[in-house]
């Protein structure tokens, strides 16, 4: 997995998309997440890694606008901000796919693609989605995608799990995410679909977008990603570039270092 | 199959065939059960095929009807409206007691007692939205709380558990017109409800199937989180349901005001059971994201057929209530099959 020619340098004097600072969160008297920083640039994979219970869940939904946060910061483009709705995040190019309600089972494809922002047409109590238009795009969209759609009125329910987060992710492309966030997108996933699902994240970055990639799976996120952040019982264990960590130190960080030295031997035969 | 048809489509996708994509409507289940009530009372009922008993059958389905798409469309969104019955009650009383007691002319009161239903309608809508408790505790106190009310304001009010008779004040041949008429065609006398019901249905499927609330109705049934996640306004279009449930109570109240002059203030309870049978019937799924107004049709006409069919084959109508409990299990497991055949093809 290659970086595109035209990619500029990571880091250095680039404005992040998104940046996080000594972000933290609580739940009532439960902290979910304490100081946690990271960056998200144009064109980048950043990789959030932990195990479950880590904070990733909280972490996604402060950057999706579902949560806010309590202390730190959130800046997007350089500019400090707050999100109060998944619509202001949608409308700041922040778009979310979540690993199990991306999408609504019982509803055709296109009305699945294009659910919050349907494209209209006519005037007054004539005004209507413009169906027609919604079917070709759909169709369109998701071939640019690989994806050849016998029907677009199919149940979406109907498609594979890999299939869905496709459609999920061509959706964010197609309504302009500037920033795309995808939680535990290969989590539910066999190795070929997971392939594919990696292969969409990897065009998405191409395209320019800024991906944040949250998974357990280090294999997956050293596939694609650019930077990792590692994520432990609600606080940040480690941040790295891909230059500065190699595919081994990850697993090992990510399965827990010592612990699973632990574990190796407990679990030895005596 | 030839190498060139087999590039052009995967090998393992058969073709549906158009019954296949029939089998895919949600009212499909509903018709085939009104076509078989419909036969089966020719059969039994030797007037039932008589121009009267069809203006009959029509009438006793439309008022079930105009109920019944507004709460078709609130459960394809996902919810359930107890309160639904006695809110047509509520919405005559208001109408009626108003013009009464401010000596006014009766569209004054059928004016006020809309905007009074639908406060109703948005106030459980808010309580649901707000609360997130489960629509049937929210609709439930509702539901008690309007029979309590009919009741005991309409006694305070007049003395008695009905409402003063309005049949002589100004307004009232012209809003009975509106609401309650009789429109003869070749002879026989088909009530203005027919009408109200049908345009209902038209401009809740017009809704459903090609604006963008339908879109977002069928999305806050069929998974609330994705859609609010994708930016789907879900409070307003929970609310907005809420409010055409509402709509068709008004409706219905006034029908029930103008066909006598009097309402009697202790009725509607149990119809709005009735209403969500229909609803289901139709093939409405009970847990959200799936149906159809035009089912919800369906569904009140095989209420109107088997409950008049029953008076014109003589049986004793007591069997009525059997009969609706068998077709409602009957068209459940229907659709239920229908949809996994459907689905399984795909």
């Amino acid at each position: 997995m290659t970086q595109p020619e035209n990619a500029a340098p990571r880091g250095g004097s680039r404005t992040p998309l998104v940046e996080l600072s000594g972000v933290s969160k609580n739940y009532g008297n439960v902290r979910a997440l304490e100081g946690v920083s990271l960056e998200v640039y144009a064109g980048d994979v950043t990789c959030v890694l932990g195990d479950n219970g880590a904070g990733k869940s909280t972490l996604i939904k402060i950057i999706a606008g579902l949560h806010q946060h309590d202390g730190g910061t959130l800046a997007l483009g350089g500019e400090e901000t707050r999100l109060s709705s998944p619509r202001e995040a949608l409308d700041r190019g922040i778009a979310t796919v979540y690993q199990d309600l991306a999408v609504v089972p019982l509803m055709p494809v296109w009305r699945n693609f294009f659910l919050g922002s349907e494209p209209r047409k006519g005037r007054g109590p004539f005004r209507r989605m413009d169906v027609e238009h919604m079917r070709r795009t759909t169709h369109a969209e998701l071939l640019r995608m690989g994806i050849d759609l016998r029907d677009v009125d199919q149940p979406i329910g109907t498609l594979s799990g890999g299939e869905r987060q496709c459609v999920a992710i061509a959706r964010a492309v197609h309504f302009g995410a500037k920033v795309l966030v995808l939680d535990e997108p290969t989590a539910a996933l066999g190795v070929k679909q997971s392939g594919v699902v990696l292969k969409y994240v990897a065009a998405a970055r191409d395209q320019g977008l800024g991906v944040v990639l949250i998974t357990h799976n280090p294999h997956h996120a050293y596939l694609v990603g650019d930077r990792f952040v590692l994520l432990k019982r609600g606080t940040m264990t480690g941040a790295y570039t891909r230059e500065g960590i190699t595919l081994d130190e990850l697993t090992g960080q990510m399965a827990g270092g010592n612990e699973l030295d632990d574990l190796r031997h407990e679990l030895r035969r005596r | 199959m030839s190498a060139t048809r087999a590039r052009d489509a995967d090998e393992r996708i058969l073709q549906a065939s158009p019954l296949r994509k029939l089998m895919g409507r949600p009212e499909l289940g509903s018709v085939v059960g009104a076509i078989a009530v419909f036969v089966f009372f020719v059969f039994f009922a030797d007037s039932f095929l008589r121009a009267s008993s069809l203006s009959t059958v029509l009438y006793a389905a439309s008022t079930i009807g105009i109920m019944a798409v507004p709460v078709a469309l609130l459960m394809i969104g996902g919810e359930f409206d107890l309160s639904a019955g006695v809110m047509v009650t509520s919405s005559a009383l208001v109408s009626s007691m108003f013009s009464y007691q401010a000596t006014a002319n009766v569209w004054v009161g059928v004016g006020v007692s809309l905007l009074v239903t639908l406060a109703i309608g948005a106030f459980n809508g808010f309580m649901l939205t707000r609360t997130k408790l489960p629509s049937f505790i929210i609709t439930l106190g509702t539901f008690l709380m309007l029979t309590g009310l009919n009741l005991g304001f309409t006694k305070l009010v007049g003395g008695t558990v009905s409402t003063k008779s309005i049949a002589d004040m100004e307004g009232f041949p012209s809003a009975r017109d509106v609401f309650a008429s009789t429109i003869t065609v070749g002879g026989v006398g088909f009530k203005v409800t027919i009408l109200w019901w049908l345009a209902l249905v038209a401009v809740a499927s017009w809704i459903l199937l090609r604006t963008r609330a339908g879109n977002w109705i069928l999305a806050v049934g069929g998974n609330k989180d994705a859609a609010r996640a994708v930016g789907v306004p879900v409070t307003r279009t929970k609310i907005g349901l809420y409010m055409g449930v509402a709509l068709g109570a008004w409706i219905s109240g006034q029908h029930l005001l103008f066909s006598y002059d009097v309402v009697q203030s202790g009725e509607g309870v149990g119809n709005e059971l009735i209403y969500i049978i229909a609803a289901v019937i139709g093939g409405c799924l009970i847990t959200g994201g799936y149906g159809s107004a035009v089912g919800s049709a369906v569904g009140a006409l095989i209420f109107g057929m088997t409950s008049k069919g029953i008076v014109f084959a003589e049986w004793n109508p007591d069997w009525f209530k059997f009969f609706l409990g068998a077709m409602l299990l009957l068209a459940t497991l229907l659709n239920a099959w229908v949809r996994k055949r459907a689905e399984a093809t795909k």
